[in-house]
């Protein structure tokens, strides 16, 4: 008899069932990839997790919170014909940079719910039914059990479902089993993962942008735009 | 009939009587408990239960309720025929297969009728006259062969045969009282003492003579209506009356293989005009839940003053739509059909205008560079310009200015450009303005603008989130 070789199928159906305690857990489900190879490591399942509330809390706007989300947002978008929702932005989403991004603007959709509560209303109505590839919600300051209605609804679902936050809600307890922190870190982003399933991450992952405007804009013409900015300043 | 409104036929409803010339002719089961039956007169009935609520018998409504069920029959067979006063036949057997057999469909007309509100008596018989014997007769008999059939129908009274009461006489004074008793007699007697109408009547029942019945034709729209109860303003009482009345829609439209885009419900007021409501699917459908689903934000959202006395639903305009075919890989037409489904339902609830789609437009103007669009509308891809933030701000916002360099809780770096804008002098909204990627003491990134038109204020229009 020759010794039984342990199934590679086998062997990954056990990596499921059993938590290491080293990395992060294996997730049911295969995540969508984030497009970042640091986070991709840090995520269960490899990428940001559908069916379940993810939460990024971000202080300032404009720091790059969004396009953390942008190459995924370019996959699902092509992927399928199922909807991101905008759900109460806090601006416009402006259409020639989603599109500039890779983004099929046929597939998005912004909700301008009238109250909050409308907007809890809109956001387990968009996770229930299942015809929303990904749901981007500000909903101000939800208490707790509404958040638990909306993991309630996310679950079992195919929703990338992430709410952004202000920082203060680190602070708060919450059922969303993925919480990141994100903030600006000299040109780049560091994002801290508050909560994950799996061990705690020791210190931020400092992530690089694609599709911020670092990479995209020119810097600033060396000699004549300058002297435009001297001379308006004159 | 008139209890098709009320969410529990049977069991707690009030008392109910129907009348014609001061004789009730026909009483729920509340009412029969309290010992009212038909031919009973409208005072006694009413010595014998107070609480009795009577109403006057209304044959164009039973005659549009016959309709009714008949085209709702119209999915299962093409083969439907009205058989008046309060029977609708259908030839079923080239669909029996398709149905799981007769158990099956026999099965599935009582749970259609509970559905429609119509309490339904159903049988099956190879001949038609035989059916509607039975099905008056007794409970669910389902008869198949022909040869049973006469041995099944001889159980059964004379008077359901509907023959004339001098004929039944004759035959009740001579000791027949079923049809089993009739059939034993000899034919040439009873055709000779003018019993020859019910001998035509047993021959068709029995098959022995052909039983031509003309055909039901279907519908070109779809109007039904329900009264209710009791006046009611409750969206869900409302919701409950049309659930009825989708459940007739989604047939008639399956009969036609066709689906609908919008449907309207006429809410009927004792006190003003009937209130109109027209619910639009966003793709075309005859999903009865679907119906619902829509009809219910829509009803929520209406605050009626007046209470409801009737609903009425009507329906036109169908569209070809193929029939539903279960999928061996999941189901993949319901996945296309949610996606519209979702941004109706919130349409339904927060208003048409609470959620749009976006497009780009092609103009320099940052502002008129997008607009919001049906959601989904497939559109042409614009050509990317120099770097464009995530989000727009809806005006531009002036922003401080310290030593003629912007601020914003600190001073500004500016990071990159200018690109120049300069366009619209062709209509009211001219932008001459220079743009700047810049940012913040919080290193958020901006987009900021300077107009080239001295005072040279600057503004904030944008946040690369």
């Amino acid at each position: 008899m020759t010794a039984v070789e342990p199934l590679p199928a086998a062997a990954s159906a056990l990596r499921t069932l059993l938590w290491r305690g080293d990395g992060p857990a294996a997730a049911a489900r295969p995540g969508v990839p984030t497009g970042f190879a640091a986070l991709d490591g840090a995520l269960p399942g490899g990428g940001w997790p559908p069916g379940v509330l993810t939460e990024v809390l971000a202080g300032a706007r404009g720091i790059g919170e969004v396009s953390l989300l942008l190459p995924a947002l370019r996959r699902l978008s092509r992927q399928s014909r199922r909807w991101i929702l905008w759900l109460a932005p806090p601006h416009i989403p402006y259409a020639p940079a989603l599109e500039a991004a890779g983004i099929d603007p046929a597939r998005l959709a912004v909700v301008s719910p009238h109250s909050p509560a409308e907007a809890i209303w809109a956001a387990r109505q968009a996770l229930a039914c299942g015809a929303c590839s990904a749901l981007l919600a500000w909903l101000g300051s939800p208490d707790l059990h509404a958040l638990r209605r909306l993991q309630l609804a996310a679950e079992g679902g195919q929703t990338l479902a992430v709410l952004f936050r202000p920082p203060a809600a680190a602070r708060e307890p919450s059922p969303a089993p993925l919480r990141l922190q994100v903030e600006p870190a000299a040109g780049r982003l560091a994002v801290h993962v508050l909560k994950r399933r799996g061990p705690p991450l020791p210190g931020p992952l400092l992530l690089d942008l694609p599709d911020a405007p670092h990479a995209l804009v020119r810097p600033l013409p060396a000699e004549p735009a300058a002297a435009g900015v001297r001379a308006w300043r004159a | 009939m008139f209890e098709r409104g009320a969410p529990e036929p049977a069991a707690s409803a009030a008392p109910l009587a129907v009348a014609e010339s001061r004789r009730v002719a026909a009483a729920n089961p509340a009412a029969q408990r309290l010992g009212v039956h038909a031919g009973l007169g409208v005072a006694s009935a009413l010595a014998l239960a107070p609480d009795l609520i009577v109403r006057r018998r209304e044959p164009r409504a039973e005659d549009e309720a016959l309709r009714e069920i008949a085209a709702w029959l119209l999915q299962f067979a093409p083969s439907v025929s009205l058989d008046p006063p309060a029977c609708v036949l259908i030839e079923a057997s080239a669909s029996l297969r398709l149905f799981g057999g007769p158990e099956s469909l026999m099965r599935r007309l009582e749970r259609g009728c509970r559905d429609l509100g119509f309490l339904a008596e159903i049988s099956g018989a190879p001949t038609p006259l035989a059916a509607r014997w039975l099905a008056r007769g007794s409970r669910r008999s389902l008869i198949l062969e022909l040869e049973r059939l006469a041995e099944a129908l001889g159980g059964l009274p004379l008077c359901l045969t509907d023959a004339d009461a001098q004929t039944l006489e004759l035959l009740f004074a001579i000791g027949a009282v079923t049809l089993e008793d009739c059939l034993a007699l000899p034919r040439a007697g009873l055709a000779r003492r003018s019993a020859a109408p019910l001998l035509a009547a047993l021959d068709r029942a029995l098959g022995r003579q052909p039983d031509p019945r003309p055909w039901f034709p279907p519908p070109l729209r779809h109007a039904a209506r329900i009264e209710l109860p009791l006046p009611a303003a409750g969206a869900e009482t409302l919701l409950f009356a049309a659930r009825r009345l989708f459940v007739g829609l989604a047939a008639w439209l399956a009969a036609r293989q066709a689906g609908i885009e919008r449907y309207t419900l006429h809410l009927e007021h004792d006190c003003r005009e009937p209130t109109e409501l027209t619910v639009t699917l966003g793709t075309a459908s005859r999903d009865e839940a679907r119906f619902a689903l829509l009809a219910r934000e829509h009803l929520a959202r209406l605050g009626l003053e007046c209470p409801v006395t009737a609903v009425a639903l009507e329906a036109a305009e169908p569209a070809p739509l193929a029939g539903a075919a279960a999928e061996l890989f999941g189901d993949a037409r319901r996945e296309a059909e949610a996606p519209p489904l979702l941004i109706e339902r919130l349409r339904a609830r927060l208003g048409a205008e609470a959620v749009t789609g976006l497009r780009s437009l092609p103009d320099h103007r940052p502002e008129r560079a997008w607009c919001a669009a049906e959601p989904g509308s497939i559109q042409p891809a614009g050509e990317a310009a120099g770097p464009r933030p995530l989000w727009l701000l809806r005006e531009p916002r002036p922003l401080e200015t310290r030593d003629d360099a912007p601020c914003r809780q600190g001073p500004l770096k500016l990071l990159a450009g200018p690109e120049r804008i300069e366009s619209g002098w062709w209509d009211e909204a001219e932008a001459c303005r220079d743009y700047f990627v810049a940012a913040g003491p919080g290193e958020e990134l901006l987009w900021v603008f300077r107009e080239i038109a001295p005072p040279h204020r600057w503004y904030l229009h944008g946040l690369f989130a």
